[in-house]
């Protein structure tokens, strides 16, 4: 049978990337049992994912910004492990959490009907960050083309690369840094092909001079950058990635001010693999599940509405980082840091309480910067793949939407089985949105937040299990 | 300039490399590497085929997420390559379409 919880913790935090990690130390601090459950091997979350120990990286904080951040947290994870204030939960999935005099949440471990975890606690934690958000364009299905954020990823983890000429494309900061990361390590990047202007930030000056830690992290990818020869190509987007069986070229197009593509202006770049990514989108179906409350910000996506205390709107469940609308690692670790306090019943350092102001000021207004134009579906053609697991092309949804009535992303889903697939609907689901129309910032609903074996399923789970 | 590798940049000093099977064929992998990273360093992208359109995928978001890098690992299919480890010996075969067809009637 599944694990029993052998305690009830005073806090489960979901999720070891910095804000899960500052949590959970933060509330361990002040004398709470936490069990901190992560889907991951290692603590760090995708920010600060790092090589397999056997991968022997004497310097893995040469892939990193601020690294002894990460280093000092999980310093302080390891004294708090050690005197069993913290149980960290490695390669737990949770796929739900439910109300039980506090909380249960149900993990899985495996593919086994053995290999799944309960959790009990009083308050509950959300850290699950974000993952990246698409846009298709012509030949994004062909081998080659990979997230920028997954290219960081599978490099700061296993030291690799997807190819050795690769084109970043999209929209947001991500872009930045990924390309420094991949230059860094060897990669050739011959252009950053970014849809905004970057103007949007000229908008916020006090923003931007309350917070230097940014503006510095910034320059620092841009000094890389430079010295690598990386040119960044503003109001510009991929239009088309070329090959039949892999990616061999892009074609890149200036957009108008609404992001629709200037005819006239495509020119080709030979590359050997691309990297894309329009932002990201916060993974707070666990939370929305349970009825929390959530709020549109201010480039399209859905994010967790939280209180200064970092109180979503269900009672015993907070939230922290990603999940309360994008805005970086640091953001994230003060988020986590006033959460904890709050759990715990104490005073917040107002020190902390500024900073996440700060930060969530820069956040907002990055956003806004990076919002998609509402004419980027100019680069798409009818036979343009939309859905990626269910192979669903541009043309069977403009047909759902003009002759079937469609009228939101969950319509065009019944009519044509895009978003129906085992992705359910992460990578399409804000192309669809655009294209049926409404274009409507909402909360997907995914009862079950990852997948689940059948046969753990089917196994009675709780105390009041035979 | 020469161009340095990811793992000159981190210092990387690995064990020995060991050997997984990739459609037949070996293919090296370094300790804790995973399925997909191991079959990128070897230049390969792809390792499904769709079930409809029958077009190469492989690894794309890299985190888990979107199930593009499904494989047939050790005869089970639909394993997410980008997050199982790479372990001496593995067979990993290209799985085409649900990698069911065993299941078919």
């Amino acid at each position: 049978m599944p694990t029993s919880p052998s305690d009830r913790y005073d806090l489960a935090v979901v999720g070891a990337g910095p804000g899960g990690l500052a949590a959970a130390v933060t509330a361990a601090d002040h004398g709470l049992t936490v069990a901190l459950v992560d889907a991951g091997p290692r603590p760090g979350g995708q920010f600060y994912r790092h090589p397999a120990p056997a991968l022997g990286a004497a310097r893995p904080e040469r892939l990193h910004h601020g690294w002894s951040v990460f280093a000092a947290l999980t310093a302080r994870l390891r004294a708090h492990t050690a005197h069993h204030r913290i149980t960290h939960l490695a390669g737990h999935h949770v796929w739900t959490a439910e109300r039980a005099d506090g909380w249960r949440l149900h993990a899985t471990t495996g593919p086994g009907p053995d290999d799944a975890a309960v959790v009990e606690a009083a308050a509950v934690l959300l850290a699950t960050g974000a993952y990246e958000r698409q846009l298709p364009f012509p030949g994004w299905t062909l081998p080659g083309v990979v997230t920028a954020g997954g290219a960081q990823a599978m490099l700061k983890s296993s030291l690799v690369l997807p190819g050795r000429r690769i084109v970043l494309a999209g929209s947001g900061p991500l872009l930045l840094a990924a390309a420094s990361s991949l230059v860094t390590a060897g990669a050739e990047v011959p252009a950053i092909v970014e849809a905004a202007d970057y103007l949007g930030y000229a908008r916020g000056l006090p923003v931007l001079l309350g917070n230097p830690a940014k503006l510095a992290e910034g320059a620092g990818h841009g000094a890389t950058l430079l010295r690598h020869g990386v040119r960044l190509l503003r109001g510009s987007a991929v239009t088309e990635a070329h090959g039949t069986d892999r990616v061999t070229a892009v074609t890149v197009a200036r957009l108008d001010r609404r992001w629709r593509p200037v005819p006239g202006t495509e020119r080709r770049i030979a590359c050997d693999a691309v990297a894309v990514g329009h932002g990201l989108v916060p993974q707070i179906e666990l939370a929305t599940e349970l009825g929390a409350a959530t709020r549109a910000t201010p480039d399209g996506t859905a994010a967790l509405a939280v209180d200064g205390e970092q109180r979503t709107s269900v009672d015993g469940l907070w939230a922290a980082g990603e999940t309360c609308g994008v805005g970086g690692a640091d953001l994230a670790v003060a988020e986590g840091v006033l959460a904890a306090y709050a759990v715990a019943g104490r005073p917040a350092p107002a020190g902390v309480r500024r900073r996440r102001d700060r930060r969530r000021a820069f956040a907002e207004l990055m956003a806004a910067a990076h919002r998609p134009g509402p004419d980027w579906t100019g680069w798409l053609t009818p036979e343009t793949e939309v859905c990626r697991c269910e192979e669903v092309p541009v043309r069977a949804v403009r047909e759902a939407v003009a002759e079937l009535g469609a009228r939101d992303a969950r319509s065009v889903k019944l009519l044509t089985r895009a978003g129906m697939g085992w992705c359910q609907g992460r990578m399409c689901g804000p192309a669809v949105a655009c294209l049926a129309g409404d274009g409507k910032v909402g909360a997907d609903s995914r009862p079950l937040a990852c997948p689940v074996p059948l046969g753990q399923l089917a196994r009675r789970t709780g105390p009041d299990a035979d | 300039m020469s161009r340095r590798t990811p793992a000159e940049l981190v210092g990387a000093e690995p064990g020995p490399a060991h050997t997984i099977e990739f459609d037949g064929r070996p293919v090296p992998a370094l300790p804790g590497q995973t399925i997909a990273a191991a079959l990128w360093a070897d230049g390969v992208l792809a390792w499904r085929t769709t079930r409809t359109g029958g077009r190469p995928r492989g690894a794309f978001c890299g985190i888990g997420v979107c199930f593009d890098c499904l494989a047939t690992v050790n005869g089970e299919p639909n394993r997410r390559t980008c997050l199982v480890p790479a372990e001496p010996g593995d067979t990993v075969t290209t799985q085409e379409g649900h990698g069911r067809a065993d299941l078919a009637v």
